[in-house]
C-alpha cells in the first residue's frame, strides 16, 4: 500500500467536505519539489494568444519552449493557420552571452516578409529577462519598419504563475483592441472572451448567437483574426467563458470603453442554456431575442436528449474526478456529470481562487475532496480512495486515470473534440460512456 | 557517392521554424528514467518540467513525475539555492527514491547556479537525513538537443556512481549504452545479451519503466531500471559497448570508463540494418566466446528471405529521414540496404559530424545524390523535400504535416509518436527491428500504390 502523505506546505490546499472548517490556501506558487501539474507564466500566455490564427507567434528563447507548444491544441481556424507553425529565436550559447536583440530583430523581420502576418506576438522566456534583452525595443522598431503591431508578451516563466501568463496575455490583446473601426457595429453585439474553438467549439456557440439575432464582433481567441480583435471595443457586452485567464480583460474593457460583462459556460446542457439566456436578458429592449433563444435552447435540446437519456441509463450512480486548469470550468463540469446521473467525488484546479473553492465545496457533497494545484500522487490516492470511474482532465492526469484501471475523458486544449454546447454535451456523454463502459477495465480485475 | 552536401551552420539562420529537434533536459530525464528507484528533478521553472513531462507522457502512454524546483522572481535574483534545497528534501520526502537525478535548464545555467556546491551543502546542513545518491547534470537548453542531454546524464550518471572492484575477469560484466531506443528495443537487446549468456550492465533501461502493466496500487516510481549498485559496478566491467557516435563523441560513459578504469571501449552505430546487426553479434560471439544463437541465426535468414521477396517494391523509394542524427545514420544504413535512397537526410542536431557519418556509411555501388541537413528544422525539411521527388518519410510524428502536404505516407520511427498507439512497443534495432521496418515501409508503399490504382486489385 502507498505509504503517502501530501507535503507540508500543500495541506491547506487539500479539504474534504463535511471534516475540517473550509479554510482553503491557494493562488501560492508551487511547492519546490513537487510534481504540479501546473505550467508557468508562458503556458498562460501561449493558450490564450495561440488561436490568433493570422498572427505571427514567436517565441523568443531557447528552443524547448516553442517546440513543446508546436501544434498541440485543438484550436481550428477557418482561414490562415499560421498559429500552427511554432517559431523560435532558439538562442544558443552565444546570444546568452552576448545578448539576443538582434537575432530577435532579424527573426521578426525574416518571419513577417516572409509570411505577411497582421501582427506579430513576441513570448518573453525564462532566460531573456536574465540576459536583458529589451524585447520592446525590438518589437517597437520592427512594428515602424514593418508596420504591423509587433507586441511584447512578457511571459518570463518564472514571473509568477500560469494565472500572470493570462494577464500578459491579455494585456497583448489590449493593445490591439481600440485600434479598429468600430462604425459597422450595432447594438445587438457580444464578443465572446475565453473560447478558444477546440475542435469547432466556437463555431457552435457563434452559430447559436447568430439564431438569437445577435452578432458576434470577436472571438477572443477561438478562431480569431487581428482585425476583428481591433474593433472588439465596439461590442455591447462580453460573455466571459474560461474566466480565469480572460475577467482580466473583461475588467479592463469595462473601464476603458465602458463595456460590461458577463460570465458564461457552455460546457453542459444546464450552464450553456443559461449562458444564452443571460446574454439575451442583457438585451430587455428587444424581447424578440429571448424569444428566440428559448426556442433555440428547445429545439437543440429536444435534438440531443434521446441520446443523453439512454447514456445517462448507464452512467447513473458512477463516480467522477475532476482535475482542471480553471476551477469555472470543474462547476460545469460537475453540473454535466450530475445530468448524466454522477456524482463527484474530487474536485480540483491548477488555478483557482479562493471564492471559486467555496463555490465548489457548496456544491459538492460531503466527503468530495476539494484541491488546489495537485500532483500525481495525490490525485492517484483519492480516484482510489474514493473509487472514482471516471476522470475528467489533460495529457498530464491521463496516465494516472489509466494506470489505475479508471476511465478518462480529455477535456483540456489538447483534445479534438468539441464539447461545448448542446451537441457538445453529446460528444461529452458519449465519451464519458465509452470510457467507463469500455470491457478493457473488467480484464484488469483479473489478474492471474 | 553523389553528396551535396548541405550542411547548415549553426547560427546561419535566425528563426527556428517547427523545430527538428527538443531541448536538453529533456532527454537527460528520459536517461534517468532507466534507473531503478529514480526521480528525476529540473532545477529552473515549473514549465520545463510540465511540458516535458507532457510530451513524453504524449509518447510513452506512462505516468512520469518530474519535479521542479519551481523558480519564481525572487529564486532568478537571489540565485536556486533555497528552492533547489526545499526541492531536494520535498523529493525526497515524497518519493523516497533510491536515486536523485537532477537536470539543470536556461534558466539556472543563465544566472550561474552552482548546483555541486548547493547540493554538498544540503548534505553538509543536514546530516540527520539520509540522502540517496544525488547526480547532476548540466543541460541548459540553448547547447545540443535532447539527444546530446541524453549522452550527458548517461554519463554524468557513470562518472557519479561507478568504482573500481576487484571482480574476476570471467564474470565481470559487460557495460551496455544504448542509443534512445524505444522500451521494446531495450527488452530486445537485454534478450540478446541474455541469450548470449553475458553478464551485462544496460544503462539506461527504461524498458519496464516507461512500458509497464497496470497497477493495482499507485507506484511512485515504477518498477524495472538499473540499480545504483549496478551502475557502480561498471567500474569493473571487462568492456564497455556504447551505441550511437554521432551524438557520442568527445568524452562519453565508455571513454570515461577507459580512461579512469581502463575498461575497453567499443563505439557502435545504431544496430540498424543487417549489416550494422552483425557486427553487434559478431562482438556479442566474441564477447561470450559462444556462437550467435540459433534463435538469432533464423531470425536473420528469415529476414533476409523477406528482403529477396520484397526487393522490387523498396527499390528506387524516395526517402526523406529525419530526427536525432544517430537515428538518421542508423535509417540511412538500414534504407540503403534494400535499395531504398535516403535523398534527403535531416536532423536538429548540432554535432557537426551527421554528414562525414553518413558518407562513411554509404554502401559501393551507391550512386544517388543525397542531401544531408545539419542543425534544419521542419521548415527547410519541407523547402528541401518539395524541391526533390520524394515517395516517403521515414521519422517521427511530427512530420506528419510535411508528408501530409507533399501527399507521401510517413513510415513512423523514433520519438516522439504522438498520433499513433505503440510508439514505444516499435522495434528498430537488431534483425527484428529491422523485419519490423521493413514490412512496415513495403506495406506502406504497396498500400500507397494500391490506393493509386485505377484498378483496386486485392491481389498485388
Amino acid at each position: 500500500m502507498s505509504t503517502f502523505s501530501p507535503l507540508k506546505e500543500r495541506e491547506k490546499q487539500i479539504y474534504m467536505k463535511g471534516e475540517a472548517p473550509f479554510d482553503m490556501t491557494c493562488d501560492t506558487k508551487s511547492a519546490a519539489g513537487s510534481v504540479s501539474q501546473r505550467a508557468c507564466v508562458f503556458c498562460g500566455s501561449r493558450v490564450v494568444l495561440y488561436p490568433v490564427a493570422d498572427a505571427l507567434h514567436l517565441v523568443h528563447g531557447p528552443i524547448g519552449c516553442a517546440a513543446y507548444t508546436w501544434d498541440i491544441r485543438g484550436s481550428l481556424s477557418s482561414g490562415p493557420e499560421l498559429h500552427r507553425k511554432s517559431f523560435s529565436t532558439d538562442l544558443r550559447e552565444k546570444q546568452v552571452i552576448f545578448g539576443g536583440e538582434t537575432r530577435l530583430y532579424r527573426s521578426l523581420t525574416e518571419l513577417i516578409d516572409r509570411y505577411e502576418p497582421k501582427a506579430a506576438f513576441v513570448y518573453a522566456t525564462c532566460i531573456v529577462g536574465i540576459i536583458g534583452d529589451d524585447v520592446s525595443a525590438v518589437c517597437k522598431k520592427v512594428a515602424a519598419e514593418k508596420g504591423i503591431p509587433v507586441i511584447p508578451v512578457h511571459s518570463e516563466g518564472f514571473k509568477g504563475t500560469k494565472k500572470d501568463g493570462y494577464k500578459a496575455a491579455c494585456d497583448a490583446l489590449g493593445t490591439l483592441i481600440g485600434t479598429g473601426d468600430t462604425s459597422a457595429i450595432g447594438k445587438i453585439s457580444i464578443n465572446i472572451l475565453g473560447e478558444f474553438n477546440i475542435g469547432g467549439e466556437s463555431w457552435i456557440i457563434e452559430n447559436y448567437y447568430k439564431k438569437m439575432g445577435v452578432d458576434v464582433v470577436s472571438v477572443m481567441t477561438g478562431d480569431s483574426r487581428v482585425d476583428k480583435i481591433r474593433k472588439a471595443h465596439g461590442a455591447s457586452l462580453n460573455v466571459v467563458q474560461c474566466s480565469g485567464s480572460m475577467t482580466y480583460l473583461a475588467k479592463m474593457m469595462e473601464e476603458k470603453y465602458g463595456i460590461p460583462y458577463i460570465r458564461v459556460s457552455y460546457f453542459g446542457i444546464e450552464d450553456t442554456a443559461r449562458a444564452l439566456y443571460d446574454v439575451a436578458a442583457h438585451f430587455s429592449d428587444r424581447p424578440d431575442i429571448m424569444e428566440k433563444t428559448k426556442a433555440l435552447v428547445h429545439d437543440e435540446v429536444s435534438v440531443i436528449h434521446p441520446e443523453i437519456k439512454k447514456y445517462r441509463a448507464y452512467l447513473t450512480g458512477k463516480r467522477a474526478a475532476i482535475y482542471v486548469g480553471g476551477a469555472f470550468k470543474a462547476f460545469s463540469l460537475i453540473k454535466a456529470l450530475k445530468s448524466l446521473g454522477m456524482t463527484t467525488i474530487l474536485a480540483g484546479s491548477q488555478t483557482g481562487s479562493k471564492e471559486d473553492y467555496e463555490i465548489l465545496k457548496d456544491m459538492c457533497d460531503d466527503g468530495t475532496v476539494i484541491v488546489d494545484d495537485a500532483n500525481p500522487l495525490e490525485l492517484s490516492k483519492y480516484i482510489v480512495d474514493k473509487k472514482a470511474d471516471l476522470f475528467i482532465g489533460g495529457v498530464k492526469e491521463r496516465p494516472v486515470a489509466y494506470k489505475m484501471g479508471v476511465g478518462f475523458c480529455d477535456h483540456n486544449h489538447e483534445r479534438k473534440i468539441p464539447l461545448a454546447g448542446f451537441e457538445g454535451m453529446v460528444h461529452f456523454a458519449r465519451e464519458v460512456y465509452g470510457t467507463v463502459k469500455s470491457p478493457v477495465w473488467g480484464l484488469l480485475k483479473n489478474e492471474r | 557517392m553523389k553528396t551535396s552536401t548541405m550542411i547548415k551552420e549553426t547560427d546561419a539562420k535566425e528563426a527556428t521554424t517547427n523545430a527538428c529537434k527538443l531541448c536538453t533536459p529533456l532527454g537527460a530525464s528520459l536517461a534517468f528514467k532507466g534507473v531503478k528507484g529514480a526521480i528525476s528533478l529540473m532545477h529552473g521553472s515549473q514549465g520545463c518540467s510540465t511540458y516535458i513531462r507532457r510530451y513524453l507522457i504524449s509518447h510513452y502512454k506512462e505516468p512520469i513525475d518530474i519535479a521542479s524546483s519551481n523558480f519564481s522572481e525572487d529564486t532568478a535574483i537571489f540565485g536556486g539555492g533555497a528552492n533547489l534545497t526545499q526541492s531536494v528534501k520535498n523529493v525526497i520526502r515524497q518519493y523516497e527514491p533510491e536515486l536523485l537525478g537532477i537536470s539543470t535548464t536556461c534558466l539556472s545555467e543563465t544566472i550561474g547556479d552552482d548546483v555541486p556546491m548547493i547540493l554538498k551543502r544540503v548534505r553538509m546542513e543536514d546530516t540527520e537525513r539520509k540522502f540517496p545518491p544525488i547526480v547532476h547534470v548540466s543541460t541548459p537548453s540553448y547547447t545540443g538537443t535532447h539527444a546530446d542531454g541524453y549522452v550527458a546524464a548517461v554519463k554524468s550518471l557513470v562518472d557519479s556512481l561507478a568504482v573500481a572492484r576487484e571482480t574476476d575477469a570471467e564474470n565481470a560484466p559487460v557495460n551496455v549504452f544504448p542509443g534512445m531506443y524505444s522500451p521494446a528495443d531495450l527488452r530486445y537487446l537485454k534478450d540478446i545479451l541474455s541469450d548470449f549468456g553475458l553478464n551485462y550492465r544496460m544503462l539506461p533501461d527504461y524498458s519496464e519503466t516507461l512500458d509497464g502493466g497496470p497497477w493495482t496500487t499507485y507506484k511512485k516510481i515504477p518498477e524495472g531500471g538499473i540499480s545504483v549498485e549496478d551502475i557502480a559496478s561498471m567500474g569493473s566491467a571487462r568492456a564497455s559497448l556504447e551505441f550511437g557516435h554521432v551524438t557520442r563523441f568527445g568524452e562519453t560513459a565508455a571513454t570515461l570508463l577507459s580512461t579512469r578504469f581502463g575498461i575497453p571501449a567499443y563505439a557502435l552505430p545504431m544496430p540498424a540494418g543487417v549489416k550494422a546487426t552483425d557486427r553487434l553479434f559478431d562482438i556479442l560471439s566474441e564477447f561470450s566466446g559462444k556462437p550467435v544463437p540459433e534463435k538469432y541465426r533464423k531470425e536473420r535468414e528469415r529476414l533476409l528471405d523477406s528482403y529477396v521477396d520484397g526487393h522490387k517494391y523498396t527499390f528506387g523509394a524516395r526517402a526523406v529521414i529525419y530526427g536525432e542524427e544517430d537515428l538518421v545514420a542508423g535509417m540511412f544504413a538500414f534504407l540503403t540496404e534494400i535499395g531504398v535512397i535516403p535523398v534527403l537526410c535531416a536532423s536538429g542536431g548540432t554535432s557537426g559530424r551527421l554528414a562525414e557519418t553518413i558518407e562513411s556509411l554509404t554502401p559501393e555501388g551507391f550512386d544517388d545524390e543525397v542531401t544531408v541537413m545539419q542543425a534544419a528544422d521542419f521548415g527547410e525539411i519541407e523547402q528541401a523535400a518539395m524541391d526533390i521527388k520524394v515517395d516517403l518519410f521515414v521519422g517521427n510524428s511530427k512530420g506528419y504535416s510535411v508528408s501530409r502536404k507533399l501527399g507521401v505516407p510517413l513510415v513512423r520511427v523514433g520519438f516522439p509518436i504522438h498520433d499513433r498507439v505503440g510508439g514505444p512497443r516499435l522495434h528498430h534495432i537488431g534483425y527484428r527491428g529491422c523485419q519490423e521496418l521493413f514490412d512496415r515501409i513495403a506495406n506502406a508503399i504497396l498500400e500507397r500504390r494500391q490506393e493509386e490504382s485505377g484498378v483496386g486489385y486485392s491481389y498485388l
